[in-house]
């Protein structure tokens, strides 16, 4: 479980997160939502320390992240997994060395046993025989899917996912969602994503916020979402005609 | 003002660069590999430049002493010195800074622009240890052999320059570089080397890795890089100038 209590955040005198709080649980994806900079990313990326807040707490099960020394911190990430919203992978490595990367980097396993690690992520994430090719010789979807495996390769107890849909089209998107659901629920993950794709937040937003100029406006499930009447909330989920006409239509109702 | 800003930030990033690695054996796999990528594959360029330069400096020297009281020898004389101390590690350290450091920031500069950073810093790896350590200490090992290899080839160039033209005959090109020759300019040479390969290294991994924005400013990061690393060079030429010879 992650608990945020009241986390400001400010760039050059503007308030980029003004007093968010709220608590992701384990085994449930959490959604962020909202508009292209509403600071969703600034608090994806302050929850994993890539931002220092200026105030506030971070609790990853009750320890907290600001509080922590350099070393605390150095073990905390290790628990951590990340995909980021362009992949990020290392395009000097081929697929297997970057899934295996984080194996070689932080524990004492025989290469045969990386090995075995690295494929059985790759598996689990439904890519075979691509180990020896570089990321730029696969698509995007299957990019994302070996950032996936490379998140899940140290057993992560926490997975934070920044736009993992962009740039992939709807139906790739859905087996990315169902993807990082599966595995946020097999392996009892604390699992928060970023998103503005409203497929992603009716397909497996169990826990969503909805974050509006740096500050929390809502929250509830896909369930409650679409009967919200907070009105920021309604402009960014019927900003789209396709959504703006069944809502007229009742179809949500 | 930005000097300064720029001096304090570099100072914070070398503290940090100078971190313990992670492990080991990746590190040493790190540097062999960053061997290659920055120190053998400038072999041919070292080597052409200097074998020019070499052939150059014998011409241009022969043609400007033309007094007969001035004996023939004295050409490779003022050719191995001008070698020695000043083109093998300045002029060559000046085109490894150009080829090495554009290539360091622009590779730096395209992982943070892409996120990789960030990716080795939520895992807790110090990121800039990881990409600028190894790069570092592969150059700071291998310039120094170019510069070596520079003197030797340049000086070849002189001899074939002065043999091919007649200008100045071989046996005098050879009694010439063997001439009142000082040891301690090779040394002088050497210590400029690892200077030099220091500085390149450092400050082209230090505007890859605060590249911010898109391609364009990985351009500007790499053209930054390249420029600050020569005047540095520059700079340190003068100050190590003064320090070793005076």
């Amino acid at each position: 479980m992650i608990e945020v209590v009241n986390i400001n955040k400010s760039f050059d005198g503007n308030d980029v997160l003004k007093d968010i709080s709220a608590i992701f649980k384990k085994g449930n994806t959490n959604l962020i939502i909202g508009q292209s900079g509403s600071g969703k990313t600034v608090f994806l990326k302050s929850l994993v320390g890539l931002h220092e807040v200026d105030s506030g707490e971070i609790l990853y099960d009750g320890r907290n992240f600001n509080r922590m020394s350099r070393k605390e911190k150095k073990l905390i990430r290790q628990e951590i997994g990340m995909l980021f919203q362009g992949s990020a992978l290392f395009d000097s490595l081929t697929v297997e060395e970057n899934v295996r990367f984080p194996l070689d980097m932080f524990t004492e396993m025989s290469l045969r046993d990386r090995r075995d690690r690295a494929n059985f992520c790759l598996k689990r994430v439904n890519l075979e025989n691509v180990n020896h090719l570089y990321p730029s010789e696969i698509s995007g979807g299957m990019q994302k899917r070996v950032a996936i495996a490379r998140a899940i390769a140290l057993n992560p107890k926490y997975l934070f996912c920044d736009e993992p849909n962009s740039g992939l089209d709807p139906r790739t998107s859905i087996v990315i969602d169902e993807l990082i659901q599966e595995i946020t629920k097999e392996y009892n993950i604390t699992t928060i994503i970023n998103t503005h794709d409203m497929n992603s937040v009716l397909g497996i937003g169990e826990h969503i916020i909805f974050i509006y100029q740096g500050e929390k406006y809502w929250e509830g499930s896909n369930k409650e979402i679409l009967k919200s009447t907070n009105k920021e909330l309604n402009d960014f989920i019927f900003a789209s005609k396709f959504f703006k006409k069944i809502k007229e239509d009742g179809g949500f109702v | 003002m930005r000097v300064l800003f720029h001096f304090g930030r570099y100072a914070i990033f070398l503290k940090r660069v100078f971190g313990k690695p992670q492990k080991h054996k990746i590190f040493l796999n790190q540097i062999i590999r960053e061997m290659d990528a920055l120190g053998l594959s400038s072999v041919g360029i070292v080597a052409i430049i200097s074998f020019f330069m070499g052939a150059v400096i014998t011409l241009q020297t022969a043609y400007n002493v033309e007094m007969p009281l001035i004996p023939r020898y004295t050409i490779g004389l003022a050719a191995r010195d001008s070698i020695l101390l000043e083109f093998s590690s300045t002029i060559v350290s000046l085109i490894l800074a150009g080829k090495v450091g554009s290539h360091i920031a622009s590779e730096i500069g395209t992982m943070r622009v892409t996120e990789q950073i960030d990716v080795l810093d939520i895992m807790g790896i110090n990121s800039a240890s990881f990409l600028v350590l190894p790069k570092v200490v592969a150059l700071v090992v291998l310039n120094p052999f170019l510069v070596l290899m520079s003197m030797g080839i340049g000086i070849f160039g002189g001899w074939m320059a002065g043999s091919v033209t007649g200008e100045v005959p071989s046996a005098e090109f050879i009694y010439g570089i063997q001439y009142a020759f000082i040891p301690f300019y090779v040394t002088y040479s050497l210590i400029k080397a690892v200077v030099f390969a220091f500085l390149i290294t450092t400050i082209s991994g230090y505007w890859g890795y605060y590249t911010t924005g898109g391609s364009l400013e990985v351009g500007r990061s790499s053209t930054k890089a390249v420029v600050v690393s020569s005047v540095q060079i520059l700079l340190f030429n003068l100050i190590l100038t003064q320090l070793l010879l005076a």
